[in-house]
């Protein structure tokens, strides 16, 4: 990725080009012009630069991080293929023929969207530790412009995650159709949109880094497990099925699996014991509601980090 | 009580104030970190803030930035209030903190431009101010290296550098040297001066080295949350009193009696030196060669050291007071639940 942009003259600025006597080029110490520069004041632009700034940053610093992008894919890989292909051959009389990796495949994926933008939320409880986080808070811009920023930063990582991960669908049976793709991409950004909001929110609470990952762990673990990724959500012992509905991942993790069944030639006994889709009271909830569902808790929980992040000195 | 009253805390009639603070208080809970102080920092100048650590001099200075808010009080900074007016402030201020707020997982330049698209410096400038400020420290050469690879003295410059890319009106430098080897210090001091000179620009700082506080035009010292004097450094240490001057020479006794006499003078031999205080010792010393009939060997003259200047205001030593406001600067982070 390039890094390094070289500085865009727009043709229709109204401002001075740099000045053509060559004053930059004045070694150091030379006594020359100085550039003067003029802070404007805030406006739609600056807000909307800052924004694109921080978010920049976020993938300036996740395409750095090699070892990074390698180990968040170390445990999609694990569940997906080993835990997946040992499990088959257990489970393969409850499948009705269908490879358990193609079940598990949206749960797994949602997998490695969640760890890539919970680390990116954390990255912030760093920059506070490291001090940067007040070059970004001093600076003469809203706070909700740096928090947007750094959402859609943990959003575009995580999503780029996700990306590789959708690039294995072959490999677990997944058929490679435009329309499914498109579908699943959009909602695993949602869905990175809505972790890294969730992180954000916390790390405008919890200043330490052990406490940050204790507290993270302790919500996207039982989060991961209730949700239905790893089984399918009717017939459920009633305690199970409660904690199920209440968990937000459900909501992603369904139509997503919703899309995937969508597009394989399986039997009506496979669809309706893999895929029942999830039910209120027995109302059948739809992919529209469910993402919504997921769109919603992302926009309260960056509301919530908004205000957070504001009222912070 | 501030007893700034005989003290000339404001700026000079006539000339623009860059930091104008009247009664400022911050309150934390039950400790008061800044007990109510006022001065006037006049455009252009480079002023100083003296005391230990926990005096309240770093709390100032992010009430200046709009980082703290004032429990009482009012401040502004290149003409604007710290509380109503925050966003004009921030425009028009280069912060240089204690601890380095640079991104060590980016490049000196990415950095660099980070901080130009937050400040919304115009696009068609950023290259070549950039290329200014950096060359001004010296890494102009190394913008395409990770700040992690850099020296703590060059992350220093590097935030200086930073601090004074978009132009700002004053520069605050909260303890610029602090934790860096005296060669390091010396060049940080180097380049404050050389901005003085390149950029109009007011310059605030707060350090706890008297030596350092030698370069203000003038130096406030606080403690335990006022300002105790606020002063020239020369003024300041003719208050505190002599220059402390040691000669050595081929005859200690009659180079003594030679002072009495001539000067009116009372030395002794301390440390293998005839050693006696004056007021101004480098102005003395030419006179001390051209009428002491003795020849000299060699001669040192000391400052007054920070300690003597702060025992003489406050009756106790800086390390005491040191240690004390440590403890309440504890105090204050437990409540702060940090």
């Amino acid at each position: 990725m390039a890094t390094r942009e070289t500085p865009v003259q727009s043709a229709a600025s109204p401002q001075r080009a740099p000045a053509p006597n060559g004053s930059s080029a004045a070694p150091a110490g030379t006594p020359h012009e100085i550039a003067s520069v003029r802070v404007p004041t805030r406006s739609a632009g600056s807000e909307l630069r800052a924004i694109k700034v921080v978010w920049k940053r976020e993938l300036i610093r996740f395409s750095r991080d090699r070892l990074r992008i390698l180990t968040s894919l170390m445990q999609p890989f694990l569940f997906l293929f080993v835990l997946g292909t040992g499990l088959s051959r257990l489970a393969s009389a409850g499948t009705h023929g269908v490879n358990l990796r193609t079940f598990v495949y949206p749960g797994v994926l949602c997998m490695a969207v969640m760890f890539t933008a919970m680390f990116s939320a954390a990255s912030l409880v760093w920059d506070r530790e490291f001090g940067f986080l007040r070059e970004m808070m001093v600076a003469p811009v809203r706070r909700s412009s740096l928090v947007l920023g750094k959402c859609f930063g943990g959003a575009t990582v995580a999503g780029f995650q996700g990306v590789i991960v959708l690039c294995l669908a072959g490999l677990v049976g997944v058929p490679y159709n435009a329309g499914l793709i498109a579908e699943i991409f959009a909602l695993q950004l949602l869905l990175a949109f809505a972790i890294t909001a969730f992180g954000v929110m916390v790390a405008a609470r919890i200043t330490q880094m052990q406490s940050f990952m204790a507290l993270m762990q302790m919500a996207i673990m039982p989060m991961y497990f209730l949700s239905g990724a790893l089984f399918p959500v009717s017939g459920l012992p009633q305690w199970l099925e409660i904690l199920n509905r209440l968990d937000p991942l459900t909501y992603a993790v369904d139509p997503m699996r919703r899309a995937v069944f969508a597009h394989l030639r399986i039997s009506d006994a496979a669809r309706h014991a893999l895929d029942p889709g999830v039910t209120w009271w027995s109302w059948h909830v739809s992919s529209v509601v469910e993402a919504a569902v997921v769109a919603l808790l992302g926009l309260a929980m960056l509301t919530i980090a908004i205000v957070e992040f504001g009222r912070a000195e | 009580m501030p007893r700034t009253d005989s003290v000339p805390a404001l700026a000079a009639p006539g000339a623009s104030v860059a930091v104008s603070v009247e009664g400022l208080v911050k309150r934390y809970d039950e400790v008061e970190a800044v007990r109510g102080i006022d001065f006037e920092v006049a455009a252009g100048e480079i002023f100083g803030f003296l005391g230990p650590n926990g005096a309240g001099k770093s709390t100032t200075i992010n009430m200046l930035c709009t980082l703290v808010r004032p429990s009482a009080g009012a401040a502004t900074v290149a003409g604007y209030d710290v509380v109503s007016e925050r966003d004009d402030v921030r425009r028009n201020i280069g912060l240089v903190f204690q601890d380095t707020t640079l991104d060590g997982y980016l490049t000196a330049e990415q950095n660099l431009r980070l901080h130009a698209e937050l400040y919304g410096v115009p696009r068609e400038l950023v290259g070549e101010r950039m290329r200014q400020v950096m060359e001004m420290v010296g890494l102009w050469e190394r913008r395409g290296s990770l700040v992690n690879t850099f020296s703590g003295g060059m992350k220093r410059r590097l935030e200086i550098a930073r601090g004074l890319l978009h132009s700002p009106r004053v520069l605050f430098l909260d303890e610029p040297t602090v934790g860096l080897d005296p060669q390091t210090r010396s060049s940080i001091w180097r380049y404050i001066r050389e901005l003085k000179a390149r950029e109009d620009i007011t310059i605030f700082l707060t350090t706890h080295y008297m030596d350092e506080a030698e370069y203000c035009d003038r130096i406030a010292i606080m403690d335990q949350g006022r300002i105790i004097v606020l002063d020239t450094p020369q003024a300041l240490k003719a208050k505190v009193g002599k220059d402390r001057v040691q000669i050595e020479t081929d005859d200690d006794e009659a180079a003594i009696a030679a002072l009495r006499e001539r000067f009116g003078i009372e030395a002794t031999v301390a440390e293998g030196a005839v050693t006696f205080g004056v007021p101004e010792g480098e102005q003395f010393v030419p006179r001390l060669f051209a009428e002491l009939p003795v020849p000299i060997r060699s001669v040192s003259v000391a400052r007054p050291s920070l300690d003597d200047v702060f025992m003489s205001y406050t009756g106790t030593t800086i390390r005491d007071a040191e240690s004390t406001s440590t403890d309440r600067m504890r105090n204050v982070a437990r409540m702060m639940g940090r």
